[in-house]
């Protein structure tokens, strides 16, 4: 189908951004690389009566390293990101993740800021965000704040973000070397929102693990951190008894809901499969 | 010589010194749609077009209280608003039944319903306006009140005495109903040394052609003459059903399907959005264009496949099959298809389940029921990939139970290749078919004794790989007792048209139809080799009912054999008539001349006498220098129709290897193969490409394609993204190999291909799956095989 | 802000001025207002991949490109490949290996083989698979594809050390 009218702004400037969505409120909606949202302009879906372009705010991106911090500009494409050499020193995780997101057409559209906003639980980068403990950079008419990566995503498809609050950068702590990163999903076809997947980070020493963290999506409303199955591995050695507790304590730490594809229960078993691949991966 | 043989130039089959037959010519018209030239029925635009929109029921099942149109009309753009009682005096309502499937009934179904929807998706109200936004814009603002009716979703309950009945002058639910008992089956199965019975559930799935279903009509009030272009298999067909349903003369009717982007059976049959849009056109007398988009497509292009079957297969202790009983049971939509019908699917199932086996008791039930869901009807394969994966899953069971090597338990029981002409206890007669020795070819080819080998070794270390094999029969080239003698207009004949120009090109007019598969390539080599001159010379015309003689179309796997024929025939009686002229210029007789390579030579020594162009020419513009008492006729017209065998079976094996991954239920599928004998190969190229496009169909059915409803009838995946259609990364390599039985009924010896990959693709897997899952002592019967179905089958997750 | 825009960007090397209503897609800006029925609708909702046009120099779903984010934007479609000679190998390799049915995805398959055969010159035929795993067919089942883009890879690597 063709989309609903709608008046269209290209902004040429942040604030302009902010004017425009106190203005209209949920009215209007930001366009960016678009591969999320004209999707459901097109389904009528989504009936804005304006669209704010917001692609013409170059500063929003490019990736740089600050400080001890890896910068992702939110309005960086997704092709920019997998072939970043910046991102794959410092943030492999993600670069690990980026064939899976949808397909290079799409990739080089969307953005990773449209990725993190749109807040699938179903999809990659959010979970890959949790996973590398980054922190999202907030614009509002007021001033930026920051919000640590679990605290951003809400539900399905919500964030925190305010009214008129636009995402624009993620940044992600740079890791001693040491830091291993794994990533796995199990997906009907290449290129399918996941059915469940796994984005982990963490270090070894001396047989056990120093540091975890295990980012679940397409595992409950939004990416989850296996909290009690990290808990369960930190405590033991590196061993198989280990997997299969952290398994059980798994299913505590995630809210998987029904879908076309597969149940709640499955999606639960599909996880703990999923978790013991991944950490074998890791630890080798 | 193998048609591998024959694709170098020179000699090829029939015995021309210029035959194409065997070759793989790639086709000349690709080269339109590699430089993005093709001319679908979007492409096509017209002055003073207007496009429509269809309001569609959100219900299943509702009475319509009010339409309100008020403030669509009003909104920009838009040329009419149309309700079901402002087009019922443009287009008469129609029934699908055919008289030869005794019992089927049908209530009768308008272009657009004035009481009652009966489907999530059924076009209530069309919406004309001058662009396709403005149009889409306008269909938000009508509004509908419906009083939601309960739904009938599930066939067997729509069975139950107590549930409603969709057409109450019906008096029930059940739409046909049809049994087969041969011999004694009750007996056979007392007797029997092992007896296996499975349920087996087929999901209901679709086409998904890429371009999705498309009219555009246009009436010229003046002279009363219609005009459509229509992405179809059928255009002579539609031509009579519309002329027939908007009261126009056949003769002022002209269908043109031009590019056509994918059909495999979608687009042959009669939907009433299309007649809508071609009744509207007539109303407004302007052209009308319907498009459907994809959502729209998911719940109207017809369904098909959605089957229960229950099944019991005996045999002795050796492996014989001695009984088969089948019980059938599938939901359609709430009308039988028009005009072919949503009983032959079906029909067709237990026609054919044990088919390529001697089974001398076979009792077979089967229904067709009516629901609250899209309909269905003729899909690619029409009811063959549920018959085959009866038939195979219960064998390969058998063999299992007995302790009976897979391939071997089929060579026991496979009809023999010199047991022919037979008939199979269904009644289907066959000519010759060649299972002994396809199968030897395929086993030979996958290097069955290594991949068994091989297997074995990956149990031993924790991979678990099944190897699946599936025999089949397949109708194609189907004689006029398929569907004429029903009483459709439905043509099995085709015809052909072959003319010499005056600059000695050759063009053809042909009635059998091109979507892709390379009919009008197959065509021209046929003419080309059959008339004598190279294919760069040749020109064929198809899909335009003013431009060809009146024949069937493409369909049923029929352009080939019928279609081949007709031109074959048509090209020898040109030849016929262009060397009679020839032996009068030449003083020469008619018997010691030829054309080859677009000369007439001395068929003796080949020696060069004559230019086509310049016989063609002195024909058109010197025919004083011909004799007086000659007749010159520089085109000749053949029609075929299959006589004998009321359709060419053809016979195949496939054969899937795959790896099961019993932790995730997820399947890789690691190679597929394929022996298919369809008769003389004309282009070893399009058939083996015909063939690998219907596997990777199959698969799609077998891994992925499910249209899921809910309990209220709204189909819950109807979209790409939730729908899953098979794509490149998960899909195998597949290699084809051919024996060739030639039909002796023509002259071309070709049977049908088309619809060969899909129906074996479904079965071979499942028989894979089921072979890798052995040793943990489960199997699956229901399709699609999911991950999710995988695991609960393992017992890895229940609920 | 306004519905109408008054767009002008590089289409096939021609400059185009054209006002149009901002929700028209990109697809559609080519079909209705250039004539460049080349570009494709299969399900707007940037799945099947039958839209993929090229826009600065990369493919794209044109399904899901607004034409008036395009302002400026150079747009290639498949006229302007067959036309340079561009995919003349990959048109030849489409058309020997019978990799082209309908002809409805092969435009967007040609686009998409373009772009993987210039960044992923080294890649075997999984990697082929995968790169056009977002292109839909029905009618090939994929094999005579993927052969046809391997050939041109090979091709290419052999014209590079001869």
């Amino acid at each position: 189908m063709k989309p609903v009218p709608f008046a269209y702004v290209k902004a040429s400037a942040l604030s302009q951004v902010h004017q425009l969505l106190d203005r209209y409120g949920d009215r209007a909606r930001i366009l960016a690389g678009g591969q999320s949202l004209m999707a459901a302009l097109n389904l009528r879906l989504s009936t804005p009566e304006v669209l704010i372009d917001i692609t013409g705010l170059t500063e929003l991106a490019g990736i740089r390293v600050v400080g001890d911090r890896l910068r992702i500009g939110a309005l960086t494409r997704h092709c920019e990101v997998e072939t970043s050499d910046l991102v794959n020193r410092y943030a492999p995780l993600i670069a690990q993740a980026m064939p899976h997101v949808a397909h290079p057409a799409i990739r080089n559209r969307g953005t990773f800021g449209g990725s993190i906003a749109f807040a699938d639980p179903a999809a990659e980068l959010p979970a890959c965000v949790i996973a590398l403990d980054a922190e999202i950079e907030i614009a509002a008419g007021a001033g930026r704040r920051r919000l640590a990566a679990p605290d951003f995503f809400v539900g399905v498809y919500e964030t925190a973000l305010q009214l008129g609050e636009v995402v624009t950068a993620v940044e992600v702590p740079i890791r001693a070397p040491g830091f291993r990163s794994a990533f796995a999903e199990l997906a009907r076809r290449h290129g399918d929102y996941a059915m469940v997947g796994l984005a982990a980070q963490g270090s070894c020493q001396a047989g056990r693990w120093r540091e975890l963290r295990l980012a679940f999506f397409g595992a409950g409303p939004k990416p989850l951190r296996a909290a009690r199955a990290e808990a369960c591995l930190l405590s033991a050695n590196l061993n198989a008894a280990a997997i299969a507790q952290a398994k059980f304590e798994l299913a505590k730490d995630l809210d998987p809901f029904d879908d076309i594809h597969a149940t709640a229960a499955t999606k639960r078993y599909l996880a703990g499969v999923l978790l013991q691949r991944v950490v074998r991966t890791l630890v080798k | 010589m193998s048609p591998r043989e024959a694709a170098a130039p020179g000699r090829g089959r029939l015995d021309n010194p210029n035959s194409y037959i065997g070759r793989s010519v790639p086709r000349p018209n690709a080269r339109r749609l590699l430089e993005g030239q093709a001319r679908y029925v979007d492409d096509v635009q017209l002055p003073r077009l207007v496009h429509v929109v269809f309001v569609r029921s959100p219900h299943a099942h509702a009475r319509i209280k009010t339409i309100d149109t008020a403030a669509a009309a009003a909104a920009p753009g838009v040329v009419r608003v149309v309700t079901g009682d402002m087009l019922a005096p443009y287009c008469s309502p129609w029934v699908g039944v055919l008289t030869h499937l005794r019992g089927l009934r049908s209530a009768p179904q308008a272009c657009l319903p004035t009481d009652r929807v009966l489907w999530q998706g059924h076009p209530v109200v069309a919406v004309v306006a001058h662009a396709l936004a403005q149009a889409q814009d306008a269909a938000d603002r009508v509004e509908v009140r419906y009083e939601a009716l309960p739904p009938l979703v599930d066939p067997e309950a729509a069975l139950d005495p107590l549930s409603s009945v969709l057409h109450p002058e019906l008096g029930s639910n059940l739409g046909f109903e049809r049994r087969i008992a041969v011999g004694d089956v009750d007996a056979a199965i007392a007797q029997a040394s092992a007896v296996i019975e499975r349920t087996f559930y087929f999901s209901r799935h679709t086409g998904v052609t890429l371009e999705p279903r498309a009219i555009l009509a246009d009436y010229h009030a003046a002279d009363q003459s219609l005009v459509v272009y229509l992405s179809s298999q059928a255009p002579h067909m539609m031509q009579d059903l519309l002329a027939k349903h908007l009261g126009l003369a056949e003769t002022r009717v002209r269908v043109l399907c031009q590019d056509v982007g994918g059909s495999f059976g979608v687009k042959i049959h009669v939907y009433p959005d299309e007649m809508a849009a071609a009744a509207l056109s007539v109303m407004l007398k302007r052209p009308v264009k319907f498009v459907a988009d994809r959502i729209e497509a998911f719940v109207t292009d017809i369904h098909a496949r959605e089957h229960r079957v229950h099944a019991r297969m005996a045999l002795s202790g050796e492996g014989r099959i001695t009984a088969i009983d089948v019980d059938g049971l599938t939901g359609v939509g709430p009308y039988s298809a028009y005009p072919r019908t949503s009983g032959v699917e079906t029909n067709q199932v237990i026609n054919l389940i044990g088919a390529p086996y001697r089974v001398e008791n076979y009792r077979a039930r089967t229904r067709v029921v009516f629901q609250n869901k899209t309909m269905m009807s003729q899909y690619r394969a029409v009811g063959h990939p549920i018959a085959c994966a009866v038939t195979e899953g219960l064998i390969d069971a058998a063999a299992g139970a007995l302790g009976i090597d897979v391939a071997e338990i089929r060579r026991r029981n496979l009809i023999a290749d010199d047991g022919y002409p037979c008939a199979s206890a269904t009644g289907m007669r066959f000519e010759r078919l060649s299972h002994e020795a396809a199968l030897a070819k395929i086993l030979t080819m996958m290097e069955y004794p290594a991949l068994r080998a091989d297997q074995a070794d990956c149990r031993r270390r924790g991979i678990w790989r099944g190897i699946g094999l599936a025999t089949f029969v397949e109708i194609t080239n189907p004689s006029p007792a398929f569907y004429g003698a029903g009483g459709a207009h439905i043509a099995a004949q085709d015809g052909c048209t072959v003319r010499l120009d005056a600059s000695g090109s050759v063009v053809v007019q042909i009635s059998v139809t091109e979507q892709g598969q390379g009919t009008e390539t197959m065509v021209a080599q046929v003419v080309a080799s059959a008339f004598g001159v190279p294919i760069e010379r040749v020109r064929v015309i198809t899909g335009d009912t003013d431009n060809t003689p009146h024949g069937g179309g493409t369909w049923a796997s029929r352009a080939a054999g019928i279609g081949g024929e007709a031109a074959l025939l048509a090209a020898r009686a040109l030849r016929d008539n262009v060397l009679a002229v020839a032996a009068a210029i030449l003083q020469a007789k008619p018997v010691d001349l030829d054309i080859r390579h677009g000369l007439v030579v001395d068929r003796a020594d080949g020696s060069e006498r004559l230019e086509l162009a310049q016989l063609a020419r002195t024909v058109y513009f010197r025919t004083d220098l011909l004799p007086q008492d000659l007749r010159p006729e520089l085109v000749a017209t053949r029609h075929y129709v299959p006589r004998e065998f009321a359709f060419a079976f053809t016979n195949g094996v496939q054969a899937s290897h795959l790896e099961v991954d019993p932790d995730t239920g997820f399947i890789k599928l690691l190679h597929h193969w394929v022996v298919e004998d369809c008769g003389t190969i004309i282009n070893p190229l399009l058939v083996d490409e015909q063939i690998r496009g219907g596997v990777v169909q199959g698969l799609g059915g077998a891994l992925y394609e499910e249209c899921l409803y809910d309990a209220e009838g709204q189909m819950v995946n109807a979209n790409m993204a939730d729908y899953l259609v098979p794509m490149a990364g998960e899909m195998p390599d597949i290699d084809i190999g051919h024996v060739e039985t030639p039909t002796g009924e023509s002259t071309l010896g070709a049977k049908g291909v088309g619809e060969a990959g899909v129906a074996g693709a479904p079965a071979a897997v499942m028989n894979a799956i089921n072979d890798a899952l052995s040793p943990f002592g489960v199997h699956v019967t229901t399709m699609p095989f999911t991950p999710q179905r995988i695991l609960r089958a393992l017992g890895k997750v229940t609920g | 802000m306004d519905r109408f825009v008054l767009l002008s960007m590089t289409v096939n090397g021609e400059r185009v001025e054209r006002r149009v209503d901002a929700r028209t897609h990109l697809v559609d800006f080519l079909r209705a207002e250039l004539g460049l029925m080349s570009a494709r609708v299969g399900c707007e909702h940037g799945v099947c991949g039958a839209c993929t046009v090229r826009v600065d120099g990369e493919i794209v779903r044109g399904c899901l490109t607004l034409a008036v984010q395009l302002a400026g934007a150079r747009v290639e479609t498949i006229e302007h490949l067959s036309e340079t000679g561009e995919i003349a190998d990959l048109q030849r390799a489409f058309h020997e290996r019978n990799a082209v049915q309908c002809g409805y995805c092969t435009v967007g398959m040609l686009m998409t083989a373009a772009e993987l055969v210039r960044t992923r010159p080294d890649a075997d035929r999984a990697a082929i698979r995968q790169y056009l795993s977002g292109n839909y067919c029905r009618c090939t089942g994929y094999q005579a594809i993927v052969d046809a883009v391997a050939t041109v890879l090979k091709q290419h690597k052999e014209a590079l050390s001869p």
